[in-house]
């Protein structure tokens, strides 16, 4: 097990974002998360990363108590992230972009070192013919690779990926999954946001589903896409709904 | 981050600056060229914490003050070699911009420039009440003081080379710093200070360290020029207007960099030069600075450099 939350709990003012939510994701598996609009998993990963401290609750990464942990030194661990809306280093280059993830990342390379690493990042993700393009000139599909890219550049050992396939054509989308299975396959934990149902369910290996800030199933996609509680939660109660169109 | 060739063209530049009033043994001129220096290096200094942290420090002069000051009473009070002086000022300013960069940094945008005017205008205040200080009459030298020189004339031209020695190692420490791990996380910081964070930087002490840094320079400077002058007071020392000065400079050159920060002091100072001895009007080079600083800021953010790179791209590498 690389990373364990136990009864995470956060609220803003009276709005409890997170409730009691507890996981347990192995090493070198897709971990999904799922939910409405609302439900709680952008501040869940805003707790892993650091952004948030949780008002109560554990996280531990291996046999490592993070919970207070300051944020920097989470990506030192091997914490790397996306964000939903990206944060280009607007006006650094591309490569200076992800050198800044190499540079601060689990292995605190030096400059040259971390260019080559870079590099290497960049051709992975496909961005070589932009090494050079800053960062704001950059359109969203691109952006997009270049906060995977510079996510990728610490080397981590866990990496959350906030929905990085929003607003992207069917094709990008395509190319974006078999990116994250390389991903997986070189031995990275992914921890992934996603709305898009069919490219989450294709990739992950559990699904834990958040619904108002409370965890409500996990299980394998299977599991999940036929679980009745999960059904309601997007689309409402179905026996409900037959009974108010007059169908029983 | 490669290492371009700015510094090859800058320093020549600078040192044909500094020797040719030497050369010549030009007594007006090496006055004119002192002042440029001066500017380039608080322009130079102030780029570190503004142009490359993104922090527009609005009163940075406060820290030439501190410098002047400390420096100053070391020399007038225990007697302390000039060099040995300016030095402890510049540390003793870093420290004081340390210290308070704990306080101040976790500020954002324009709270955090207002909070460093509001340091400059506390300091200030502080100092024309402390009586040991000379209050707001400030301190004088006795003329004894420039024999351990060689009298006053050769102090004079100490504090000249002494300036051109200071402009020399700020240009290249801020250029080194620019090219470094360090200097990547700055920048990453000015673009983006959540970001930085969660990619691994530990913004408060990178942000610290070049506040400390840019503080450091002005200060010696400052020493400089007190000593120079032979006497220093507060409303010198703490010259707000100097600070806006400074953040001019480094707007009309290129904040972020360092070739376009010594091109900015180099140009605002021939322009005030003009304006300053125009009979009819009283400080009319404040009037026309604070229009440069519209024009650059509505049409050319990047200033000079930043204007010239667009269109030129390949001068980026000789304009850092």
């Amino acid at each position: 097990m690389i990373l364990k939350g136990t009864n995470l709990k956060l609220s803003f003012g009276g709005l409890v974002a997170v409730n009691n939510v507890s996981f347990e994701i192995e090493e070198k598996t897709i971990f999904g998360i799922i939910g409405p609009n609302g439900a709680g998993k952008t501040t869940l990963f805003n707790i892993i990363s650091g952004v948030y401290k949780p008002q109560t609750g554990t996280l531990n990464f291996k046999d490592k108590n993070i919970t207070n942990m300051p944020i920097y030194k989470r990506a030192r661990l091997g914490i790397a992230r996306t964000h939903q809306i990206v944060k280009p280093l607007g006006e650094l280059t591309v490569i200076e972009n992800v050198m800044v993830g190499a540079c601060f990342g689990k292995k605190n390379y030096n400059l040259k070192q971390a260019q080559s690493v870079a590099l290497d990042v960049i051709n992975f993700v496909g961005l070589s013919s932009k090494i050079f393009t800053l960062a704001n000139q950059l359109n969203v599909a691109f952006k997009k690779r270049l906060e995977l890219a510079r996510a990728l550049a610490n080397e981590p050992e866990i990496l959350l990926l906030d929905e990085v396939l929003a607003g992207l054509n069917p094709k990008e989308v395509d190319n974006m999954l078999e990116i994250i299975l390389k991903i997986k396959q070189n031995g990275i934990t992914i921890i992934i946001i996603e709305h898009l149902m069919h490219a989450i369910m294709k990739i992950s290996d559990l699904i834990m589903v958040l619904d108002s800030g409370e965890k409500i199933a996990q299980g394998t996609p299977q599991e999940i896409s036929n679980n009745q509680k999960v059904i309601e939660a997007y689309l409402g109660d179905p026996k409900l709904a037959l009974q108010l169109v007059g169908e029983k | 981050m490669q290492k371009g060739y700015t510094l090859y063209w800058l320093l020549p530049a600078l040192i044909v600056l500094i020797v040719y009033p030497i050369l010549t043994n030009n007594v007006m001129l090496r006055e004119t060229i002192f002042l440029i220096l001066l500017s380039i290096t608080l322009s130079i200094s102030l780029n570190i914490i503004m142009g490359y942290t993104g922090y527009v420090s609005f009163g940075h002069i406060v820290y030439y003050g501190i410098g002047a000051y400390a420096s100053f009473y070391l020399i007038y009070a225990y007697k302390l070699s000039l060099i040995f002086s300016i030095l402890i000022g510049g540390v003793f300013a870093s420290l004081v911009a340390f210290i308070l960069g704990q306080a101040v940094l976790s500020l954002r945008g324009a709270i955090f420039a207002i909070a460093t005017i509001g340091i400059n205008e506390a300091i200030k205040s502080l100092i024309n009440n402390i009586p040991f200080l000379g209050g707001a009459m400030g301190l004088y030298f006795d003329f004894s003081i420039y024999d351990k020189y060689g009298g006053a004339i050769k102090a004079i031209w100490l504090s000249y080379y002494l300036m051109g020695i200071l402009t020399i190692v700020c240009v290249i420490s801020a250029y080194y710093i620019k090219k470094s791990k360090f200097g990547l996380g700055l920048f990453s910081i000015r673009e983006d200070q959540d970001a930085s964070s969660v990619l691994g930087i530990k913004t408060k002490s990178y942000k610290s360290m070049a506040y400390a840094i840019s503080a450091f320079f002005p200060a010696i400077a400052g020493g400089i020029f007190a000593f120079k002058s032979g006497n220093i007071e507060p409303s010198g020392a703490f010259n707000l207007v100097k600070s806006i000065e400074m953040i001019v400079m480094v707007m009309l050159g290129g904040y972020g960099s360092v070739a376009g920060s010594a091109l900015g002091a180099l140009i605002y100072e021939k322009i005030k030069g003009i304006l300053l001895v125009l009979p009819y009007i009283k400080d009319l080079h404040l009037a026309v600075s604070g229009l440069i600083l519209l024009i650059i800021v509505q049409f050319a953010p990047g200033g000079i450099v930043g204007f010239l790179t667009k269109y030129f791209k390949n001068l980026r590498k000789v304009l850092e």
